[in-house]
């Protein structure tokens, strides 16, 4: 029996033209919560809907538990339960109604009240599908995937638009879903929700994978789990170093780069931030290279780094940017 | 891409093995039910239902809409003595000689024929007055005594008036009838227009909520990317399809009931076909306009372009297919074509089994018209059909 979920060397293009997906292969193990994290345009709907088989790719090989969608498509639907990004449920179906309808496309269901009252959607059964909120939609979106007790979910941005409990609420269900046995696919660009809930994740970018691992593994590589984010006022510097802008820029982020235990270096908008394994050796040695050079503290903040930190590492961007 | 055949599953259920939490069981949790091969299909009809009978347009425009255009139409044309022929006489030295005239004959005849109602006016406002359709004729007395007639041979009612004051004024002048004829009166329930409308208005009600209730659904569902959502579950995809398409068989009888319990009881319009023959035309004619929805909706993408498609379908049919005129007075030429529409064969098999009493079977040339419509339209739909 193969992996839940298995690709290799997927490709899209739609239209002849734009290349969504390039290249990409992935291997999902049992009971994992795996992301694809990314930008939007990333081409991480593409991927997770041709993993699927909602769509063909243009080249490439999809197998769920061994099997491919053209030999089997009905057993694997069977298998997999899908929230799509966007889908607005018949507005006019109460969520009972709505959850019954799924249950009948699927061989052995589960009973709608269990799921219901996993998805703490008891109280709100009897109400149309259209007056409920957005974290409530959405739990009904995940609902309707889960009541065919599917071995694979399926969540593209299941948290996009909700409040911080309705997110906290999701992942609660997928955390349990997971803790049952079952294996999750979940796209987002969210970094703390693939940081909490995904044991592995794969960061995605112009239809290409451009790092794998589990979250700790991908904030190691940064080789700092520091950051250092500090301001210095742009007069005095420039007084002090009497040169050109661009020239005193790229001397000064050597010098932070020399300072201890500092693994990298960037400048946001002239806030620097450094990676750093061990801010009670960088800070010091920071505050007196400022000093020495006459420059004056604007602002020095530390926090812990995030996947965010990893991203703009290896793109130069940030993830909600475009 | 539509049709999936049942697979018999060579595999075993796949037991995913569990990572290492709590030794739990590995299949997510324990079915307590199993459905059926028809579950799918019986769920998506009854929640297409539900959601019909929440919609509170669909009950107006389906149920509400065609019983206020039957009596609408059906009091505008309500059976009455011809209308009074309305003539302008031209002011002239014989203008009032041949209003006496016109007026003398007006009261000799009887009231089922219609009566003349003349005025006399100037040249000028006599003839503006014809070209607005106050007047249907412009009667000119000329200086030597003999009369011209002013008028239109595209208009009925103008052709009939230049008769019926021509034969008024001979008749006043001396001419006598050659031959005694007498005339019987005929307007029996059943030969109105009203009788004629009512088939005609069911057939087209079936049309219109077939293809809006069929193509308009699809589409929004398609918009609102719930088709999609359905097809990433086990549903059949056949199922899903004959479900919205019989989803509309509950309304047509619902339709069917009211719109000729509507005729017979406030018009009086004669049943004579059995009721069974009717709801069994009303399924067809549903599942056939059902089937073009189908089609019209295989590929369309937003809610306006089903809109227009849709229009675009039904608009030869509201105009040929004698929903509201007979389509005989379409060229000899053209009636082939007209009798080929599915809205055509269907009206007619309407008003043969309701006002004459006509069987099915003297009807089957209409139902294989009906049948080939929604049975080509349903096979070329699910080929073209999009889901997503």
């Amino acid at each position: 029996m193969g992996s839940p979920i298995e690709c290799a060397n997927l490709r899209k293009t739609y239209d002849g033209k734009v290349e969504a997906v390039r290249g990409l292969s992935l291997r999902i193990e049992a009971g994992e919560c795996f992301g694809l994290l990314g930008p939007n345009g990333a081409g991480k709907t593409t991927t997770i809907e041709i993993l699927e088989g909602l769509l063909a790719p243009t080249s490439g090989e999809v197998r769920i538990f061994g099997h491919t969608w053209a030999e089997h498509p009905r057993q694997l639907r069977e298998w997999i339960g899908i929230s799509l990004q966007e889908t607005r449920l018949s507005e006019k179906l109460s969520v009972r109604e709505t959850i019954e309808l799924f249950a009948s496309f699927y061989s052995e269901p589960r009973p709608s009240s269990a799921v219901l009252e996993e998805l703490e959607l008891t109280e709100k059964a009897d109400a149309w599908a259209g007056k409920l909120s957005g974290g409530q939609k959405q739990r009904l979106a995940v609902a309707t995937a889960l009541v065919g007790n599917p071995r694979i979910l399926f969540l593209d941005e299941p948290t996009t638009g909700l409040d911080p409990q309705s997110r906290r609420q999701l992942w609660e269900i997928v955390r349990a879903f997971q803790k049952k046995g079952g294996t999750v696919l979940l796209t987002t660009h969210y970094m703390d929700e693939a940081e909490r809930l995904c044991d592995r994740l794969a960061i995605v970018d112009h239809g290409q994978i451009i790092a794998e691992g589990t979250p700790s593994d991908l904030i190691d590589r940064l080789g700092g789990h520091h950051v250092v984010e500090f301001e210095v006022s742009n007069n005095v510097s420039n007084n002090a170093a009497g040169n050109s802008n661009g020239q005193g820029q790229g001397q000064r982020m050597d010098l932070w780069r020399a300072l201890p235990s500092v693994e990298s270096v960037r400048n946001e908008d002239g806030t620097i931030c450094l990676n750093v394994r061990e801010p009670h050796l960088a800070i010091p040695a920071l505050l007196e290279a400022l000093n020495r050079q006459g420059q004056q503290l604007e602002h020095l903040s530390t926090r812990q780094a995030s996947l965010e930190d990893v991203f703009v590492k290896l793109t130069g961007r940030h993830l909600r940017e475009n | 891409m539509a049709t999936e055949t049942p697979m018999p599953i060579p595999v075993p259920v796949p037991v995913p093995k569990t990572p290492n939490v709590d030794g739990q069981p590995p299949v997510p949790s324990v079915p307590t039910r199993r459905n059926g091969r028809w579950s799918g299909y019986t769920h998506l009809l009854w929640a297409r239902t539900l959601e019909l009978k929440r919609e509170p347009e669909i009950i107006f425009w389906v149920f509400v809409f065609p019983l206020l255009l039957a009596f609408g139409l059906g009091i505008a044309f309500r059976n009455k003595p011809a209308s009074a022929t309305s003539v302008a006489v031209v002011q002239s030295a014989g203008a009032a000689k041949t209003l006496a005239l016109l007026q003398a004959s007006s009261d000799k005849r009887s009231s089922a024929h219609s009566s003349i109602q003349a005025t006399i006016l100037d040249r000028e406002a006599a003839l503006k007055g014809f070209h607005f359709g106050k007047f249907d004729l412009v009667v000119e007395p000329n200086p030597d005594g003999s009369v011209t007639y002013d008028y239109d041979p595209s208009r009925p009612e103008s052709v009939l008036s230049r008769s019926e004051i021509d034969t008024a004024l001979q008749a006043a002048a001396g001419r006598k009838d050659a031959l005694a004829t007498s005339n019987k009166i005929s307007s029996e329930p059943g030969s109105r227009y009203i009788d004629f409308l009512i088939p005609g208005l069911l057939g087209m009600n079936l049309m219109n909520s077939g293809m809006w209730g069929v193509g308009f659904a699809l589409v929004e569902m398609r918009q609102r990317k719930l088709l999609k959502r359905f097809i990433a579950t086990p549903m059949r995809r056949t199922d899903f399809l004959l479900a919205l398409t019989t989803s509309r068989l509950v309304l047509m009888v619902i339709e069917v009931a009211l719109l000729l319990g509507f005729g017979v009881l406030v018009f009086h319009m004669p049943m004579l076909g059995s009721i069974v023959s009717v709801i069994l035309l009303g399924t067809l004619g549903a599942v056939a306009f059902g089937g073009v929805g189908l089609l019209t909706a295989c590929r369309a993408q937003k809610i306006e372009t089903v809109s227009g498609l849709i229009n675009l379908v039904m608009m030869p049919m509201w105009i040929f297919s004698g929903v509201f005129f007979s389509y005989q007075h379409f060229p000899a030429k053209a009636q082939p074509f007209i009798k080929a529409l599915p809205l055509t064969a269907l009206n007619d098999a309407l008003r043969a089994t309701i006002l004459e009493g006509a069987s099915l079977h003297s009807q089957s040339l209409r139902l294989l018209i009906l049948a080939l419509w929604g049975g080509v339209s349903f096979i070329l739909a699910l080929r073209w059909f999009r889901w997503t």
